[in-house]
């Protein structure tokens, strides 16, 4: 019997598939003395790294030309809900590279082919 | 003072109800079997011995065995006494007593280093690696001269380090799990893995 791992399985929650370079929009709760909102928080995810509960991913995004990043651990009860908004298709694990680049220098290829679990009405041609 | 036996899982993080990460040692701790309780008439002083892991009868030595055979109770590998009262001989010692927020110490042997010398075991600065330096990771000197013609007591040299007891104090209890003797205790604990602790609650 593994305790320690249990201890860890004890704080797992399904979270959305999503990979490096998605465009994701993170709702993060907040408290402000006693009251509780949901604060989001778009852009492009530019890492994932660990494992299990331990899992962190970053979000980077440009608000009013100064670039934002954020690291989220995975598995956090502060994460509300993490929507996809945009797939895209990268050839690096880490887009580290993006800090340095701006405007269309800094845009993610999209995938081609629309995501499966939005794809109602994708036909085969 | 109240006390436990346990043994190191290891280390994980876990997440607060406000959402924050806390690392944390899960050490898996009793149930004790209760050997003896010492009196003030009988001992002069109060205590309780305890248990855990228990071991076939013939793996001890006879006098040994015989304090367990007296005592009507399971042999046990591992012995400790703390300094409590209230409980009776074969009774069973849990994580129950403790409760989240209790502040502890922690109390085992830790990982052995081997032969170190002195900037590892004594956080000696050393000398310059490059730029042609010759002295790299020596002690330097190690006294004056006429007097006292000898080495001070106590000076730092190189040696064994490590695989020595060790206390951690004031480490808080995040969280206690009961049905499986889970104690998860805030920060590191001396040892390794697999290691046996004592928990003592601070008062």
């Amino acid at each position: 019997m593994n305790l320690l791992g249990a201890v860890e399985e004890g704080f797992k929650k399904y979270v959305t598939d999503f990979n490096v370079g998605d465009t994701v929009r993170v709702s993060v709760k907040v408290v402000e003395g006693d009251k509780e909102r949901i604060q989001p928080f778009e852009g492009a995810v530019i890492a994932r790294r660990g494992g299990g509960t331990r899992e962190t991913f970053m979000v980077r995004k440009v608000s009013f030309g100064i670039g934002v990043e954020r690291i989220f651990p995975l598995c956090s009860p502060t994460i509300d809900k993490i929507e996809v908004l945009k797939r895209a298709r990268v050839r690096r694990a880490k887009l580290y590279y993006l800090r340095g680049k701006k405007g269309k220098a800094a845009k993610i290829k999209e995938k081609e082919r629309e995501p499966r679990w939005t794809s109602t009405s994708m036909t085969n041609s | 003072m109240m006390g436990i036996l346990g043994r190191k899982l290891g280390m994980t993080q876990i997440f607060m109800e406000d959402g924050k990460v806390c690392p944390v040692t899960v050490v898996e701790a009793g149930p004790c079997c209760v050997i003896q309780v010492k009196t003030l008439d009988n001992d002069g002083y109060e205590a309780i011995k305890v248990g855990l892991l228990e071991v076939e009868e013939k793996k001890l030595k006879k006098p040994l065995a015989g304090v367990f055979k007296k005592a009507g109770v399971k042999p046990y590998r591992i012995l400790k006494e703390f300094p409590m009262s209230g409980l009776k001989v074969g009774e069973l010692l849990t994580v129950e007593r403790f409760s989240k927020g209790d502040r502890v110490s922690v109390t085992g042997i830790s990982k052995g280093k081997g032969f170190q010398g002195v900037v590892k075991r004594y956080h000696y600065a050393g000398g310059p690696a490059s730029h042609g330096s010759m002295f790299n990771r020596a002690p330097g000197s190690i006294g004056s001269s006429s007097f006292p013609s000898r080495v001070w007591k106590n000076k730092g040299l190189p040696g064994h380090m490590g695989s020595e007891r060790v206390i951690v104090k004031n480490l808080k209890i995040v969280d206690v799990r009961t049905d499986q003797n889970l104690l998860l205790i805030k920060g590191a604990v001396p040892g390794a893995k697999g290691t046996y602790l004592e928990i003592r609650k601070e008062d």
